[in-house]
């Protein structure tokens, strides 16, 4: 009840390093996750939310719990965790929860993409290889189409 | 403060239906279906009671058959007058797009059973709509379902002149008028109406009683078979206290229903009005005149309907909504999306239905309170507050 009169974290951030939103108004559940982070650590966290009480109850919860952690442990925060930490939910509200820790992903994986362009340079070679490595399996047609038009 | 704004949903039993029908529990007990003289007695009573419901709807006696609920009532004539006057040639359904689950379920058995169903459409202002049902009707319609007053937004139908179609077709008429008492006056005999369905539990009486009223000459299934009871039409030992405090309550609505109707249209009405006035982007579902006196179902742009409710409820106050988070099903409310509300409406709506027992005090109660409650969703929703008109 707290998390829903009280929630913690809500609101934006303005200049965030990762932005998603997940669901919509039509649905009647909608998060926006605004995240900052530093050192490879979630430093900020925030949302708005268009939804009934346990959508603004486990956003609120979920924020609360990855804050400080490093982007790997938050994005693995699983979602049977948010509705233990909220003392449980009811059967049909169970959804509020996994929207809540996919949309975080979400905004982890969009801080993640956008980082990988300008900032390069402060970020650990491996992980550019990685990226790279993925390219080729989807490119493949692209990448011959290209060396016979040269 | 306690406030009390869902009598859409439920009504408080009037301490007077109470009165009437506590010594039907402790010492007027015996069953009206007994052969000695006590139970002879509650039968004379319950005779009478039949009477006085009768003519207040403008029908006879012997249709008024009681039932545990108006859904009962509903399942019991939509599938017993469908099943009974089922031919080769006839075996169509006609009921709304609006109506209650109990009546849209009914149709479903009776699709399953290979009837086929065919459904009204409200226009935008949610009302049902003559040239819609002749649209609609032919010589192989049955039965011809459309409620009186819809249950979530208040509207009210033209039965009159519906009933009058269906008789043109050869079809049976009849209508949930579970929403309607005491707003409109009911006449079955005035208004062409085969069979009604009222319940108890929404005009301050008991709740666990229903009425069926029906127009004997018509073929009928019995629902609920038995011992025989009401001539075989519905078994199950009578429900005598419910049974008197649902005449009861009945008579005292019709009876004190010119000053409570002036009451709560002045404090539904001034309710809207400071709502318009002190809280922005929000618009009604459904026409403001053709609506009973009682209810206001509200879109709060930019917030969500159950956070709404919740907020309200630690205040104190009681209403209800159709979003989509609310219900068991997941799904926004079918009558909003029947007439036609914007998508991006759909999941911020709030029923306000006034009664019997509300004050203006509570009135201004819930408007500081809402204004409180949509300043605070509205400061965290992401979506801006301005509703694009």
């Amino acid at each position: 009840m707290d998390n829903f009169l009280k929630p913690k974290n809500v609101g934006k951030i303005a200049n965030p390093d990762g932005y998603a939103q997940i669901g919509n108004m039509v649905c009647g559940d909608q998060l926006d996750f605004f995240l900052k982070v530093e050192k490879g650590k979630v430093k900020d966290v925030k949302f708005l939310s268009f939804g009934c009480a346990s959508n603004i109850a486990t956003a609120s919860v979920l924020t609360e719990k990855v804050k400080g952690m490093t982007i790997e442990e938050a994005k693995k925060y699983p979602w049977k965790k948010v509705v233990e930490d909220l003392g449980g939910l009811p059967t049909q509200k169970i959804h509020c929860s996994i929207m809540a820790v996919e949309g975080l992903q979400k905004a982890i994986k969009n801080y993640e993409e956008h980082d990988v362009k300008p900032k390069v340079k402060t970020k650990p070679k491996t992980k550019l290889k990685v990226k790279v490595k993925a390219k080729p399996v989807v490119k493949k047609k692209t990448v011959n189409k290209k060396k016979t038009a040269k | 403060m306690k406030v009390y704004l869902d009598n859409a949903a439920t009504t408080r039993l009037d301490p007077r239906v109470l009165a009437r029908m506590k010594p039907y529990f402790s010492d007027k007990y015996e069953n009206a279906s007994s052969i000695h003289l006590p139970g002879q007695e509650r039968y004379l009573e319950l005779i009478k009671a039949k009477e006085s419901i009768a003519k207040l709807v403008g029908g006879e006696a012997r249709g008024v058959v009681f039932t545990s609920s108006a859904t009962e009532a509903n399942n019991m004539i939509i599938r017993g007058v469908a099943e009974a006057n089922r031919t080769e040639k006839k075996n169509k359904i006609i009921i709304s797009e609006i109506e209650h689950p109990c009546v849209r379920e009914a149709a479903n058995v009776l699709k399953r059973e290979g009837f086929e169903v065919v459904y009204l459409k409200p226009d935008s202002e949610g009302i049902i709509n003559s040239e819609e049902l002749e649209k609609n009707i032919d010589s192989r319609t049955i039965l011809v379902s459309v409620m009186m007053v819809n249950n979530e937004i208040g509207t009210i139908n033209d039965i009159k002149s519906l009933a009058a179609i269906a008789h043109k077709h050869g079809a049976y008429f009849h209508t949930d008028a579970v929403q309607a008492v005491p707003y409109l006056r009911i006449d079955v005999e005035k208004m062409g109406i085969d069979f009604l369905s009222l319940s108890a539990h929404k005009f301050n009486g008991p709740k666990g009683l229903g009425i069926a009223y029906l127009n004997r000459k018509i073929k009928i299934s019995p629902l609920i078979v038995g011992g025989g009871q009401e001539e075989g039409l519905r078994s199950g030992t009578y429900n005598t206290p419910g049974i008197i405090g649902a005449a009861f309550a009945l008579e005292l609505a019709y009876k004190e229903r010119a000053s409570y109707l002036k009451r709560v249209k002045g404090l539904r009405d001034y309710f809207w009005q400071r709502l318009k006035t002190e809280i922005s982007d929000l618009k009604v579902n459904g026409s403001l005149k053709k609506r009973v006196e009682a209810n206001l179902n509200v879109m709060f742009y930019s917030i969500e309907g159950e956070a709404i409710l919740i907020d309200l409820s630690r205040q104190g106050i009681s209403v209800s909504t159709g979003s989509a988070c609310s219900a068991t099903d997941l799904r926004s409310s079918y009558v909003l999306r029947a007439i036609g509300l914007d998508k991006n409406y759909l999941n911020s709506n709030i029923r306000f239905s006034l009664g019997r027992y509300n004050t203006k005090k509570e009135i201004d109660y819930t408007i500081a309170c809402l204004k409180k409650t949509v300043k605070r969703l509205r400061s965290f929703s992401p979506v801006s507050a301005k509703m694009k008109l």
